[in-house]
């Protein structure tokens, strides 16, 4: 395998786009991607396009439909929320092998306001969702966060502050869905969705798209990028204990950190930002251990302590992460590396984390898929 | 013969392929998959063991009706239809499988539940199915006074 540098990215704002369709936001986001690297739709020789909701449609090819029908191999990419992230990782690879020198990644949704996911009632008509527990993501979240609780004495109100923090960060994002401030008394007076998550604990749903450009060694000195993929690391669910009946978001986390660490030869130490996936704040403390940014039960003190504020220790989510800036599901792991290639080209504007060089971008999709994306300067 | 379809019989049908409804006056019970090769017991049927990958086959073993609460989540807020709130648990069986259920009985409320709680299974209509037949659920509740845990 040869290196894989990151020659430019893009990102249309999270929202909602009713008069657009999922093609014409991820084209955009793809177009930005290009101007961004100084190449055109000519110079990509292979692309992936992780889109859930319209996995089976063919948005891929409808992308280079908007922007360039140049007949390429093209692939569309599912996987949960590491749907956009998994896709980064197909483009790696088609680098990393030797195989192309320009590949492309594109994580696009368009979700509306669709509500939670995984909607009651199956094929048989009966329903389960609310009788035999919960399959749903407010739910299972829920219930990870007070495995945390019951573990380590973890507050409601530790987990809130993660909210807090989030909202602040986006303010400075304007790229960000949300970005508006929220106290933490509101936080924990707001509606609960599901214990322990009030509803600015839990991300919103939304559109969006972001893109990203990889090249081989000789085109990245062409270009003059200066952004590496030090390690692209995709993990599934070892077997556990409870398997199936609890889905564990932490072990296969830990699993792709080990991996990712060994593979980009840094530590947590070493690492200047990190964007993980926050879809509800309770998962954010969680991957603070998961990542190793601090040990077993140390994560409530670490945001006690502001460690991951902007300014802190180790900055996590500057972004404004899923909570404020939004998780249009498929586009999330691809917003993730932008956001970490804009620090590390000092191009962040109001959220620069000063003189980062190594960023790390974290996504989960529940199923489940774990991605991590090391990057460095 | 409208008298004769009133008359008839609904079928009782389990909500999830695990939970028996034996027809010989045993209570319900859920059925665990144990594996020959390794022991890990499972819900419902795999083609190997998701543990250790052995082909042996399984022996399907009663799960006792008996648990704690391991986590759980209150949920105010769920898809539209949903009756909330209502407390979606993780309940350990003593056969080293877990169990994802509502846990009823109790109020839906942090300081009314507490984690580790000995819990007790018990079995309900929950609802009709298209062709009419009784689906029947399983749920966990605290576990009467003086019960064995």
């Amino acid at each position: 395998m040869r290196d894989v540098w990151v020659a430019g990215a893009g990102m249309i704002r999270f929202g909602r786009y009713k008069d657009r369709d999922v093609p014409d936001l991820g084209g955009e986001a793809a177009l930005q991607a290009l101007d961004d690297a100084g190449l055109g739709v000519k110079d990509v020789e292979f692309l992936a396009c992780g889109s859930l909701f319209q996995a089976n449609a063919m948005v891929g090819q409808r992308i280079l439909q908007q922007i360039g029908q140049t007949g390429i191999p093209v692939v569309n990419v599912a996987n949960a929320c590491a749907t956009g992230s998994t896709a980064f990782r197909d483009a790696w690879l088609a680098v990393a092998s030797g195989e192309h020198d320009v590949a492309m990644a594109v994580g696009v949704e368009q979700m509306g306001k669709m509500g939670l996911l995984g909607a009651a009632g199956g094929g048989s008509g009966v329903r389960t969702e609310g009788v035999v527990g919960s399959g749903l993501m407010p739910a299972v979240f829920g219930q990870a966060g007070m495995e945390h609780m019951r573990k380590y004495g973890t507050t409601q109100a530790q987990f809130a502050k993660v909210a807090v923090k989030n909202h602040r960060h986006s303010t400075r994002n304007p790229l960000s869905q949300y970005q508006t401030e929220v106290a933490l008394d509101d936080v924990l007076a707001a509606r609960v969705v599901a214990y322990p998550n009030t509803l600015y604990m839990c991300c919103p749903t939304g559109d969006g798209a972001a893109a990203a450009v990889l090249v081989s060694p000789e085109k990245a000195r062409q270009l003059g990028a200066t952004v590496k993929v030090l390690a692209s690391v995709l993990t599934s669910d070892p077997w556990s204990d409870r398997d199936l009946t609890f889905p564990d978001i932490n072990t296969l986390t830990r699993d792709a950190a080990k991996r990712a660490y060994e593979r980009a030869g840094v530590g947590p130490e070493d690492l200047d930002l990190v964007e993980l996936h926050d879809c509800f704040a309770t998962a954010e403390l969680l991957h603070y251990e998961n990542l190793g940014l601090c040990g077993d039960g140390e994560a409530g003190r670490m945001i006690d302590e502001d460690e991951t504020t902007h300014g802190g220790r180790i900055p996590v989510n500057v972004s404004g992460g899923l909570l404020s800036k939004g998780h249009p599901l498929g586009a999330t792991g691809v917003a993730n590396i932008f956001e970490v290639v804009q620090h590390l080209r000092g191009r962040a504007g109001d959220r620069q984390v000063p003189d980062a060089k190594v960023g790390l971008a974290h996504v989960i999709g529940l199923g489940s898929a774990c991605t991590i994306n090391i990057l460095g300067t | 013969m409208y008298v004769a379809r009133v008359t008839e019989t609904r079928a009782r049908r389990p909500i999830v392929p695990f939970l028996r409804l034996p027809d010989d006056g045993r209570a319900p019970y859920l059925a665990g998959q144990r594996c020959r090769g390794c022991g890990a017991v499972a819900l419902g049927r795999r083609l190997a063991c998701a543990r250790c990958a052995s082909r042996d086959g399984f022996d399907e073993i009663p799960l006792s009706g008996r648990g704690t609460l391991w986590v759980y989540s209150i949920v105010h807020q769920s898809a539209p239809g949903i009756p909330v709130p209502y407390v979606a648990a993780i309940v350990d069986l003593p056969e080293g499988v877990a169990v994802r259920c509502n846990l009823v009985d109790v109020e839906p409320k942090p300081e009314a539940i507490r984690f580790g709680m000995p819990l007790e299974m018990t079995t309900g209509t929950s609802q009709q199915d298209r062709d009419g037949n009784d689906v029947i659920a399983f749920y966990f509740r605290p576990a009467a006074e003086g019960a064995r845990s």
